[in-house]
């Protein structure tokens, strides 16, 4: 992945290039990604405690279900095309929780269901999110380690 | 070489006429301002189609055939059909090759396609080659979105200086003897590579392409920008039109009011929630072929200069580092 160098002409016409682009309006964005991101949070508390008061689930597993309930809710949103709409707002409010892993999932298997069930939807169901997968499991592996080794 | 003027312009000794026009836009590009001048807005975006890719080919079917029932030519009258698409290997013309019949030549100039078709198929007329020639080019939203970059129901925040893709597809024939426009020269870009990487200001990458072909034309012509309606430039959005207008400026080519992009054109900008404007190979296709080709059957245009700029990068090109590559075509067409 390694750039190519720019020779003077280029780098000349990058640098009007970089005046041009309107910048996104990064406070605005910042903000309306603390107050969404802060309801999808909000909405996982109400459902752990839903699921520790009503469903009799013990405090520490209560997250379980209740992540499983999100990734639902992010499912079903990005099924019905409502998720690009309500992201277009909310930006990494929606993106960084669980509800964007559901929406990289769901959308790519959605896209890619036309190619066929298995070469389609099985295998390029995870083009976006493979990435995060990949890294979760290698973290997990590392931290496991010293876990095992210092523990 | 006498139909050769200066370093890249050929003049045609004997004009071919743009004899008639066939345009099919998509819903959103038929809530535009220019949604009057279309030959038929589709209802669904699919078209009633299983697949996206389907329904792209679908819509250029049709463009070609509002083309030829305009003229009320049989395809068997027509000697080739000059198409190309975005998507890989060309495959919405290839499939619409197999409906129509008519002997094809498959192109390649992304978003430029609808200028170099019409200067090439000019040049095969000129050339007493062919006598009937059926250009055309199509571009979808959805299909354009899911091969360069997300799946369409993925929630990504579209930058300021991004462009949408236009669904649409417009269809051009060209020919003798029968009223209408006609092409009188056209100047061949060179691919030019400024260093622009990110593909998602595709306007910004195409900008020195538009300039280097548009200065080149008038230097190779002589003529003055002046003399022109309208200098449009393909799909430079408005972020690109500004640069393309800056870097003509320093070498001493200012533009003036007729200088327009036909991404700008076609939608609202400040209703339809586009961004920079439109791309696509839709988008000079929709707007010259749709719009312009009207206003010049209703004589309110005499003369004009059609810039379709193109972006000849692919993923795995972009994904491995490269820059990306940009042409642009210039077509003049005359009442």
């Amino acid at each position: 992945m390694a750039k190519p160098k720019l020779t003077p002409a280029q780098q000349k016409y990058q640098n009007k290039v970089k005046k041009a682009e309107p910048k996104p309006d990064y406070l605005r964005n910042a903000l309306s990604a603390f107050f969404s991101g802060g309801l999808v949070c909000l909405l996982g508390q109400a459902l752990i405690d839903f699921y520790t008061k009503v469903m009799d689930v013990p405090p520490k597993e209560a997250a379980n279900p209740a992540t499983a309930t999100m990734i639902l809710i992010g499912a079903l949103l990005t099924g019905f095309g409502v998720f690009d709409q309500l992201a277009k707002y909310a930006g990494a409010g929606l993106a960084v929780p669980v509800t964007g892993f559901a929406n990289s999932v769901v959308s790519a298997a959605l896209e890619f269901r036309e190619e066929g069930l298995i070469y389609g939807v099985c295998a390029k169901m995870f083009t976006l999110a493979g990435a995060v997968i990949t890294f979760g499991v290698m973290t997990a592996f590392v931290f496991g380690l010293i876990h095992a080794i210092f523990h | 070489m006498g139909k050769k003027t200066g370093k890249q312009t050929y003049h045609f000794a004997n004009p071919p006429v743009v004899i008639s026009t066939g345009t099919v836009a998509g819903p959103f590009e038929g809530q535009g301002p220019l949604h009057a001048d279309f030959d038929e807005i589709l209802t669904d975006p699919r078209n009633n189609e299983t697949t996206f890719e389907k329904a792209e080919r679908s819509m250029l079917t049709k463009a070609c055939q509002f083309a030829l029932d305009h003229a009320s030519c049989a395809t068997t009258e027509v000697d080739l059909f000059l198409a190309g698409d975005l998507l890989n290997q060309i495959i919405s013309s290839n499939f619409t090759a197999v409906t129509l019949g008519i002997p094809f030549l498959g192109l390649y100039g992304a978003c430029s396609t609808a200028a170099l078709s019409l200067g090439l198929g000019a040049m095969l007329l000129d050339g007493g080659f062919a006598g009937t020639v059926l250009t055309a080019t199509v571009s979808h939203n959805s299909t354009a979105e899911r091969q360069y970059r997300f799946p369409t129901e993925y929630g990504a925040q579209r930058r300021p200086y991004q462009q949408w893709t236009v669904t649409g597809a417009g269809a051009a024939l060209l020919g003798y003897d029968r009223p209408g426009p006609k092409i009188t020269a056209v100047t061949f870009g060179k691919v030019i590579d400024l260093g622009s990487t990110d593909p998602l200001n595709m306007g910004a990458a195409m900008a020195p392409a538009a300039a280097d072909t548009i200065h080149q034309h008038f230097e190779d012509t002589g003529w003055d920008p002046n003399a022109f309606d309208l200098i449009v430039t393909g799909d430079l959005g408005k972020i690109g039109l500004d640069l393309c207008r800056q870097v003509l400026a320093e070498n001493g080519l200012n533009l003036g009011e007729n200088f327009s992009d036909c991404g700008v054109m076609i939608y609202d900008l400040q209703k339809q929630d586009v961004h920079a404007g439109g791309s696509g190979c839709a988008a000079s296709a929709l707007v010259t072929y749709g719009h312009l080709y009207k206003r010049f059957a209703r004589q309110e245009l005499n003369r004009i200069l059609l810039v379709g700029t193109g972006s000849l990068h692919s993923t795995t090109s972009f994904q491995q580092g490269e820059n990306i590559p940009c042409i642009a075509h210039a077509v003049r067409i005359e009442a």
